[in-house]
């Protein structure tokens, strides 16, 4: 931003250099804790993610490129609110929250409630993001991510998050998180309702993908039309949901 | 103002802030007076005068500007310099001395592994951190490592098998 001269802030605080924020852990509960120095390429190696939070653990390693993983970070990913970003679409399907720091104290706000624009936080000026937290799951938690990028490294033309607690065969909390196709991140809260209360169905996951589908506000532009798009939002939903139903019917 | 154009006196400009800093470059200690907004890239390249380092797009989409920072690929345009205060950079000068070549580098000359040589700089410093952590990485690995590096000349098939030509030499040298 600062780069391509849209923002020339007077000052900027490079918190890099303070020390143990680049951790991620899994506490006793099962929520996910990551700090604000925690990098893309951190939690695409992450062997806890890998076998514990299956939606953050897909999105990983489609975020950006390798080398740009190297730098960039989950919660400054979160904080920059871009609408094409790949992690908040996770963190809404994870109904997660950020600890924000500031000299008033710290405070706690739902993903969800973070941006409220492209590019524009709830943040206050003289408040950080500590850390990112994706709560306790109410069940096994299951789920992916899925992107259509054009190529390696390039913003979502479409991606999908589902996240899916089950105790047993029935669900019991479900999220959608929609990137790309809206001028923010999209919950996709109608469709993510439906799933809950009852086992995955092929019927049930249908209805879903519809509702995703609804749910998205696609524009047309270099990267597909519209209604195009849209349709992306359903094949993807679909795909992950029937890739759960078919993982357990595997395990079983 | 009721014009577009007002003069006025010609004083002296807002001091323009810099800061001091020292980076380990190619194991050399380097100190620099820089300006806050200075690109990493642009103090290698215009302030150090190490043009081996490239710049294709500025906005951290080619890779030809990537350099070991602290041992990890990075794009050196998506850096201010500032941030490498107290830190170390390898770029590709650092990869063998003048009258050398370092295996990846014969590598790339024995496959054929560029053309135009823009891209080059920033394959071979992805390619080092690849093999520095996997010696002997398959194609699939290698084309990961290199996939946020673009080259718009070769077609990528040589600059796979320039990275393997150097996995084995690097390996017979033990
Ligand atoms: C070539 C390229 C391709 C990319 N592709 C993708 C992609 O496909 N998908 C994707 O999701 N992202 C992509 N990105 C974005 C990238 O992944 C970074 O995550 C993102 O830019 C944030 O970077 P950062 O963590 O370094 O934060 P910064 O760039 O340092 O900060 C971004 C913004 O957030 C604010 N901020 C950062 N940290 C905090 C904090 N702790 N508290 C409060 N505010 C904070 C900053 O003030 C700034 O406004 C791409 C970037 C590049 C350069
Ligand atoms: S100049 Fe840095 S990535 Fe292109
Ligand atoms: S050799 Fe020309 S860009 Fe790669």
């Amino acid at each position: 931003m600062i780069k391509l001269r849209f923002a020339s802030p007077e000052m900027l605080v490079d918190i890099n250099e303070i020390p143990d924020l680049g951790y991620h852990r899994i506490d006793a509960d099962g929520s996910v804790h990551v700090g604000a120095l925690c990098r893309h390429a951190d939690l695409e190696r992450s062997s806890l993610l890998a076998t514990r939070q299956p939606t953050m653990a897909a999105a990983a390693p489609l975020v950006a490129d390798p080398i740009v993983r190297n730098r960039g970070t989950l919660v400054g990913s979160l904080c920059h609110a871009d609408p094409q970003g790949d992690w908040a679409s996770v963190m809404v399907s994870l109904d997660g929250l950020v600890v924000a720091q500031g000299p008033r104290g710290r405070r706690t706000i739902a993903v969800k409630e973070l941006v409220h624009g492209p590019f524009q936080t709830t943040l206050a000026y003289d408040e950080v993001v500590v850390e990112a937290i994706a709560p306790a799951p109410k069940g096994a938690p299951a789920g992916g991510y899925l992107k259509l990028e054009r190529r390696v490294g390039d913003f979502a033309t479409v991606g999908v998050a589902v996240s899916v607690d089950r105790t047993g065969d029935e669900v019991t909390r479900a999220g959608i998180g929609l990137t790309g196709v809206g001028g923010s991140t999209i919950s996709a809260d109608d469709a993510a309702q439906l799933l809950v209360g009852g086992p995955l169905t092929s019927d049930a996951i249908g209805e879903a993908a519809a509702l995703a589908a609804q749910a998205a506000q696609p524009r047309t532009d270099h990267r597909g039309s519209a209604s195009y798009k849209r349709h992306l939002v359903s094949v993807f939903t679909s795909r992950i949901l029937t890739g759960l139903i078919r993982s357990q019917e595997e395990a079983a | 103002m009721t014009s577009l154009f007002q003069e006025v006196s010609p004083g002296a400009a807002e001091e323009t802030p810099t800061r001091q800093i020292t980076v380990t470059v190619n194991g050399e200690s380097r100190t620099a007076v820089v300006e806050p907004r200075l690109v990493l890239a642009h103090l290698l390249r215009n302030g150090l005068n190490m043009t081996g380092t490239h710049t294709g797009c500025d906005t951290s989409n080619c890779g030809a500007c990537t350099v070991l920072f602290d041992g990890k690929p990075v794009k050196s345009c998506t850096m201010f310099a500032v941030q490498a205060d107290g830190h170390e950079v390898m770029t590709v000068e650092g990869l063998a001395g003048p009258s050398e070549l370092h295996a990846i580098q014969e590598g790339f000359k024995e496959e054929h592994g560029l053309q135009c040589g823009f891209c080059t700089p920033g394959m071979m410093m992805a390619s080092k951190a690849l093999l520095d952590e996997n010696p002997s990485p398959s194609e699939d690995e290698i084309r990961w490592a290199l996939s946020g590096n673009l080259c718009r000349c070769t077609g990528y098939q040589n600059i796979v098998k320039a990275v393997m030509w150097a996995a084995r030499k690097l390996e017979d040298q033990g």
